[in-house]
């Protein structure tokens, strides 16, 4: 499932007060996990290892646990991410229409792999499954922003719009 | 009192044409001219065409335009809406037919459609539950509550309805199992987690029609006598999940939901979950770990989930199409109604997402039985740009792959079993002559070894295997053996896998070596791939014949590879060319062709 490591460096310091003000509404009811990692990674972007710790504990499960969970689905991530969320999606229809070349030129433009932040901390490059705009294939979504029939000479004029 | 109302389609296709856009541009005009009293704009959900989008029905006047941009709107005020007068411009036009049609039964996008389960999709306000109950919602729920839990089932057996989501087991045998269960408290659950790449017909209904859903799974509720109930919807759907939401609290404040609803003493309570990116969670009892707040494994069944199913409970698991059709079939005489639809294994309608090369991408709501070609060529509109047509994929990376000569084939649940493909939750992905079969396999197989949860062995280690093989082909490292190799690791995975996802995830690979064995072929012995996909394959060059040296190629080029003076014939050095295809996109003359690569043993020949 996911690739990350376990390493976690260079995470900026949280304020516990706030992942405790974050959590009350999820403590006491059964299968809460999910939820407030949702919540948590909707604060940060990511999950910060010291909110994780505490969450765990709040929620009277071991660490382990929790991250097994955190590590399982594609959406968590443990890393800091930029400020656009590149989403190329490789659905069937995206597939066959050339989203491989679209993450390409992306890849080129950037200078990252697919998975990996600029270092700016201005873009991450994300793939995802499908995000359902299969008539407009190739898609991707630049944080919640969708660019539909894409070509890989539209790629920088799309990324320059972006400040 | 409105005079006007305008159905702007705010789904996530139309959405991503710009919709909202359009939307803001008519929100603008309308205060401009002093209409909002005297016009309605609703965001609706998805009335499936969206290859045109975005689109707006005005009604009473039914007139539908699409392609809109915010330039068009402030003709399309002064006109329709302040001089009564139509817009040909911005009606639809298409080679299907001779003069721009004005509504959707002059389109033939829609003539072959039958809409059951879309019946309120772009029609209603999906957050405004007095539309859903104008159109006839919430009464199938208040004639239900009247009836016994077995008379329930027995409509739901008789009509014949099967799961939509997946396998097609007869609904109303699961929810006898599940009533007939014993325990304390039973589960009704929601399989939103539409996670199947190429469709988004799930996502549609609960954009379009939330409330069908909810209705559905309170009937499930009152048949196996539960008080609580669960939609796990993927994180990717924010619209679904937020119309979800408003849905519910609207039935809460009529009564519809919580405490003795309608006076019946019959309570129920809904929940939602947000998936987190897993597709084995489609998987019914992975989706149940998902919400149990666990990694999302299968385990083995039995017991099966009407017996033990979330924390051990009998839970009754179904899919959001399936249960959009529940209150179809429960309304007065709905019964009657919903069996004269469909075949004799098949009853009812099945919606379809169309993507990939064909014309008309959007989604359709077909009687069962109605042919794939009619599907593709009628309501889809045949190939984009005029191309050949090669396969079309049903039913995602469990599915399998259809070629031309079965285009006739029925579609039903056993029909498409035989031919190999399975009905799948209904997406529909076609392809031409520049897909290839071989990286198609490819494609599916990397994207089911992502998601191989790593529980068992013959699915975490058997897809690896398998995706090696087939990388190695579309690399031009195949090995005359490896088609056998690739079969026989099929079907011990199918036999031996845990779960639905391991069990199915050969089919891709099957259906190809089925139906286009000389492609893989062609790949292993003779290094060649005529789609022009796999990079290693093949080389570009450019027809003497067609190229009109108009330059298009040579600057499109991002590494320079393409030589030629204004006027001449261009030429591709393939040592440069990195096969990017961006020159093929560029081309007006279809000049640039497909070829083998020169090997120097054949030049040493």
């Amino acid at each position: 499932m996911s690739s990350e490591g376990a390493t976690l460096i260079q995470q900026p310091e949280i304020d516990l007060n706030e992942v405790d003000a974050l959590l009350k509404p999820y403590l006491g009811k059964k299968g809460m996990a999910i939820p407030v990692l949702q919540k948590l990674q909707e604060r940060y972007g990511y999950l910060p290892r010291p909110a994780l710790e505490y969450a765990a504990a709040q929620l009277k499960i071991p660490l382990s646990r929790l991250y097994g969970v955190a590590t399982f689905y594609a959406q968590f991530k443990m890393q800091p991410r930029g400020r656009y969320i590149i989403r190329v999606c490789k659905g069937t229809a995206c597939h066959i229409q050339g989203s491989p070349k679209v993450a390409e030129r992306i890849e080129e433009i950037l200078g990252i792999k697919v998975g990996e932040t600029t270092p700016d901390l201005k873009f991450t490059l994300e793939e995802v499954a499908c995000i359902g705009a299969c008539a407009l294939a190739p898609v991707m979504m630049i944080n919640d922003e969708p660019h539909g029939r894409l070509t890989p000479d539209r790629i920088k004029e799309i990324l320059d719009s972006y400040e | 009192m409105y005079e006007k109302h305008l159905m702007i389609c705010g789904a996530t296709g139309c959405l991503s044409s710009g919709s909202a856009k359009v939307h803001q541009a008519l929100v603008e005009e309308l205060a401009k001219h002093k209409l909002e009293k005297k016009c309605r704009l609703v965001m609706t959900g998805c009335p499936g065409f969206c290859e045109v989008g975005p689109i707006i029905v005005i009604y009473p006047d039914e007139v539908f335009y699409c392609r809109l941009k915010p330039q068009d709107i402030p003709e399309l005020v002064e006109k329709h809406l302040l001089g009564g007068e139509i817009v040909e411009r911005l009606l639809y036009k298409g080679p299907d037919v001779d003069a721009p049609a004005r509504f959707y039964d002059t389109i033939p996008f829609y003539r072959k459609q039958k809409f059951n389960v879309l019946r309120n999709s772009g029609i209603i306000d999906p957050e405004n539950i007095d539309e859903y109950i104008m159109r006839g919602g919430y009464r199938a729920l208040s004639r239900a509550l009247k009836m016994e839990p077995m008379e329930i089932i027995d409509e739901v057996k008789r009509s014949g309805l099967r799961g939509r989501g997946g396998a097609g087991f007869p609904t109303g045998l699961k929810w006898e199992f599940t009533y007939k269960a014993v325990g304390d408290k039973k589960y009704v659950v929601c399989n939103a987690d539409e996670g199947d790449p190429g469709a988004f017909m799930d996502r549609s209904i609960l954009e379009g029609d939330p409330h069908a859903v909810l209705e559905g799974m309170l009937i499930a509720a009152r048949a196996i006598g539960s008080d609580e109930g669960y939609i796990y919807c993927r994180a990717e759907y924010p619209l679904a999940i937020k119309r979800l939401k408003t849905a519910i609290a609207q039935a809460e404040e009529y009564g519809f939901v919580g405490e003795n609803i309608l006076g019946y003493g019959f309570n129920f309570k809904f929940n939602i979950k947000e998936g987190a990116g897993a597709f084995v969670c489609g998987e019914e009892t992975a989706l149940l770990a998902s919400i149990e707040g666990k990694r999302g494994m299968p385990r083995p069944r039995p017991p099966f989930p009407a017996t033990s199913g979330l924390w051990g409970k009998p839970t009754v698991i179904n899919n959001v199409e399936t249960y959009a059709n529940i209150p179809l079939i429960l309304r007065e005489g709905g019964l009657e109604e919903f069996v004269k639809i469909g075949t004799e294994g098949s009853k009812g309608t099945k919606v379809f997402a169309l993507a990939g090369k064909i014309r008309n991408t959007g989604l359709c709501e077909v009687p069962m039985g109605i042919t794939l070609r009619e599907i593709i060529f009628d309501i889809g509109g045949g190939i984009k740009g005029g191309r050949e047509f090669k396969a079309v994929q049903a039913g995602g990376p469990s599915g399998g792959c259809i070629p031309a000569e079965k285009l006739d084939l029925p579609v039903d649940y056993d029909s498409l079993t035989q031919a190999g493909a399975i009905m799948g939750s209904g997406g529909l992905v076609v392809m031409d002559d520049r897909t290839c079969m071989v990286d198609l396999a490819r494609y599916f197989l990397s994207f089911t070894q992502k998601e191989s949860c790593g529980k068992c062995i013959p699915c975490r280690e058997g897809t690896k295997r398998m995706l090696e093989i087939l990388e190695r082909i579309t690399e031009g490292l195949g090995k005359p053996d490896d088609l056998d190799r690739l079969q026989e690791l099929a079907s011990t995975i199918k036999d031996s896998a845990l779960c639905g996802l391991g069990q199915t995830c050969p089919n891709p690979v099957l259906s190809t070596i089925r139906y286009f064995r000389h492609e893989y072929e062609e790949h292993i012995n003779e290094k060649f791939c005529r789609s022009g996909v796999c990079k290693s394959l093949f080389d570009y060059f450019i027809d003497p014949e067609l190229c009109n040296g108009c330059t298009r190629c040579a600057r499109i080029c991002p590494v320079g590879a393409i030589s030629g003076e204004r006027k001449e014939t261009h030429v591709i050095d393939p040592e440069i060319c990195t096969r990017c295809g961006s020159c093929v996109e560029r081309c007006r003359q279809e000049a640039i062709k497909v070829t083998r690569v020169r090997r120097e043993a054949d030049v040493n020949h």
